[in-house]
């Protein structure tokens, strides 16, 4: 392995240390709105991670520029989800 | 046995069959309707997973299993739509806000 | 490492079938299930099926999945929602067994298969006549065109057998509830964001299947959930049922595709292409498609009217 495949398996390594601890987190915190808080920030992170270390990998601009905006609509996606989630919980607990 | 599952179609064609047996276990077993609706669904996916396995070759799937698992996949989900709306109307069947004959 | 991957995908695929199979809460089975969809999904990326790949995370997955959550809720709401009840440990064993054979059996007989050359050869050989570089599209829209054209009246006769089951006095009304939600909030502006970005990735898919994985049905999909979003934050209301409009919208894909086919007839060339032209029928063809499929994928899942007109 070069320095850039060590570089690369750093990369997802790091992504993939993200993921178990935002699943550790939406398994073991108490209530819906820290779980959000453990899935939305510490997945997004990690899949960020990985597709950085996608891109690399295949060393090409138009690929990675897919990648990055894949990486874009997700964190969209994952943020507006994760509001609608929390404001579902806020109104089930009687909050609003 | 290990250079048949290391053969990648057929890995995946045997893991088709397997699940087209665990969703037929969950048909006849199970009483909710949807989850007998997810099993014949499961039944289904095993049965294109098969299809694809047994197409396989070295870099890819057969184009014809390919184009044929893809109208499956559409018809499957065309079944499983109507299976759907009558699973809802058939529980709302009983009330009367629904069925304005049934109080007569 | 690709077997080792291989292995632990198949055991996965496995493992999440039982618990949506087999899981105790029915909520559960639905969230199981969508999971293992998006696993097979990964199963046919490995086998080199990108077009299946994402016809299946498209439709096996999402909307399969975004249907049986509406059944759930809907079944829930009415109080509908059946227990289940623990069978006896014979009938249980028995079951399994049975079960277990016909997986054997399927399995041996996969083993058995003689080996073939399959029809990689003879597609690629009569591809070059129709200017596609997808071999998949060539068999969709040409070699196996009937496939198509019948599976599109199985979508539109799925969705006459769901607005069938509209009570008499909503009959071509609004199908599904009216959804508010706060104009400036998150909702609002991401239903305003994505759908222009969702409409050029399924034109895209439909003009890059000619040559590459994608095509009518993952553009359909595409197209139909950027509807449904498009419903849900708010910003247009679900259409009336009644609407001449939208049943031409329907049967449009169907109705142009059998109009190629009769054309040729004319032409001395009963449901074929004319020589030189086949590409560019497919294409128009393909887009009348995914018009008429996004609209009766979004309708299939909005369900039967439960407004008056």
């Amino acid at each position: 392995m070069n320095a850039m495949e060590w570089f690369i398996a750093g990369l997802l390594a790091l992504g993939v240390f993200f993921y178990v601890a935002g699943t550790v987190g939406l398994l073991r915190f108490p209530d819906t709105h820290s779980r959000l808080h453990a899935l939305t920030k510490a997945d997004n992170l990690g899949l960020g991670f990985i597709a950085i270390a996608a891109g690399l990998h295949w060393g090409d601009g138009w690929i990675a520029g897919k990648l990055a905006l894949v990486w874009l609509l997700t964190l969209f996606a994952a943020g507006m989800a994760a509001q609608l989630v929390a404001r579902a919980a806020l109104k089930a607990e009687g909050g609003e | 046995m290990m250079e048949l599952l290391a053969e990648r179609g057929s890995l995946f064609a045997l893991t088709g069959a397997a699940l087209i047996a665990l969703g037929f276990y969950g048909f006849i077993m199970r009483r909710a309707l949807i989850r007998r609706l997810i099993a014949f669904n499961v039944i289904g996916s095993g049965i294109f997973l098969l299809f694809g396995g047994t197409g396989y070759f070295g870099g890819g799937v057969d184009p014809v299993p390919r184009a044929l698992i893809i109208t499956g996949i559409v018809v499957a989900l065309a079944l499983t739509a109507f299976a759907a709306a009558l699973a809802v109307r058939l529980a709302r069947s009983g009330d009367d806000d629904e069925n304005p004959e049934a109080g007569r | 490492m690709s077997l080792a991957f291989d292995l632990a995908l198949c055991a996965l695929i496995l493992g999440a079938a039982g618990l949506a199979v087999a899981g105790r809460n029915l909520f559960g089975s639905v969230v199981f299930y969508i999971v293992y969809g998006v696993l097979i999904a990964l199963a046919w990326v490995s086998l080199g099926a990108a077009d299946v790949a994402l016809a299946e995370a498209a439709i096996g997955a999402g909307v399969t999945g975004v249907l049986l959550i509406g059944a759930w809720q809907g079944m829930k709401d009415a109080g509908g929602l059946e227990a289940e009840i623990t069978k006896s440990l014979p009938v249980r064993v028995l079951a399994g067994l049975g079960a277990a054979a016909l997986g054997a059996l399927i399995g041996f007989a996969v083993l058995s298969l003689p080996g073939h050359d399959g029809l990689t050869g003879p597609v690629a050989e009569n591809q070059p006549a129709l200017d596609l570089g997808n071999p998949v599209t060539a068999v969709l829209l040409s070699f196996r065109a009937y496939d198509t054209l019948l599976e599109t009246l199985v979508l539109t006769a799925a969705l006459a057998a769901v607005w069938s089951l509209t009570p008499a006095r909503f009959w071509g009304g609004i199908p599904g509830p009216k959804h508010t939600t706060r104009p400036d909030g998150v909702m609002a502006s991401f239903g305003r964001l994505l759908p222009p970005l969702g409409v050029l990735v399924a034109v895209y898919l439909v003009w890059a299947g000619a040559d590459q994985p994608g095509g009518a049905f993952q553009a359909g999909t595409v197209l139909a959930a950027v509807w449904i979003l498009i419903v849900l934050a708010g910003l247009r209301d679900e259409p009336r049922l009644s609407s001449l409009i939208l049943r031409l919208i329907v049967i449009a894909g169907p109705l142009v595709f059998l109009g190629a086919g009769l054309a040729g007839a004319l032409a001395g060339l009963a449901l074929g292409y004319p020589e030189g032209h086949a590409r560019t029928l497919i294409l128009i063809i393909e887009y009348a498609l995914t018009l008429s499929i996004a609209a009766t994928l979004a309708l299939l899942i909005a369900g039967p009217a439960r407004r008056a007109p």
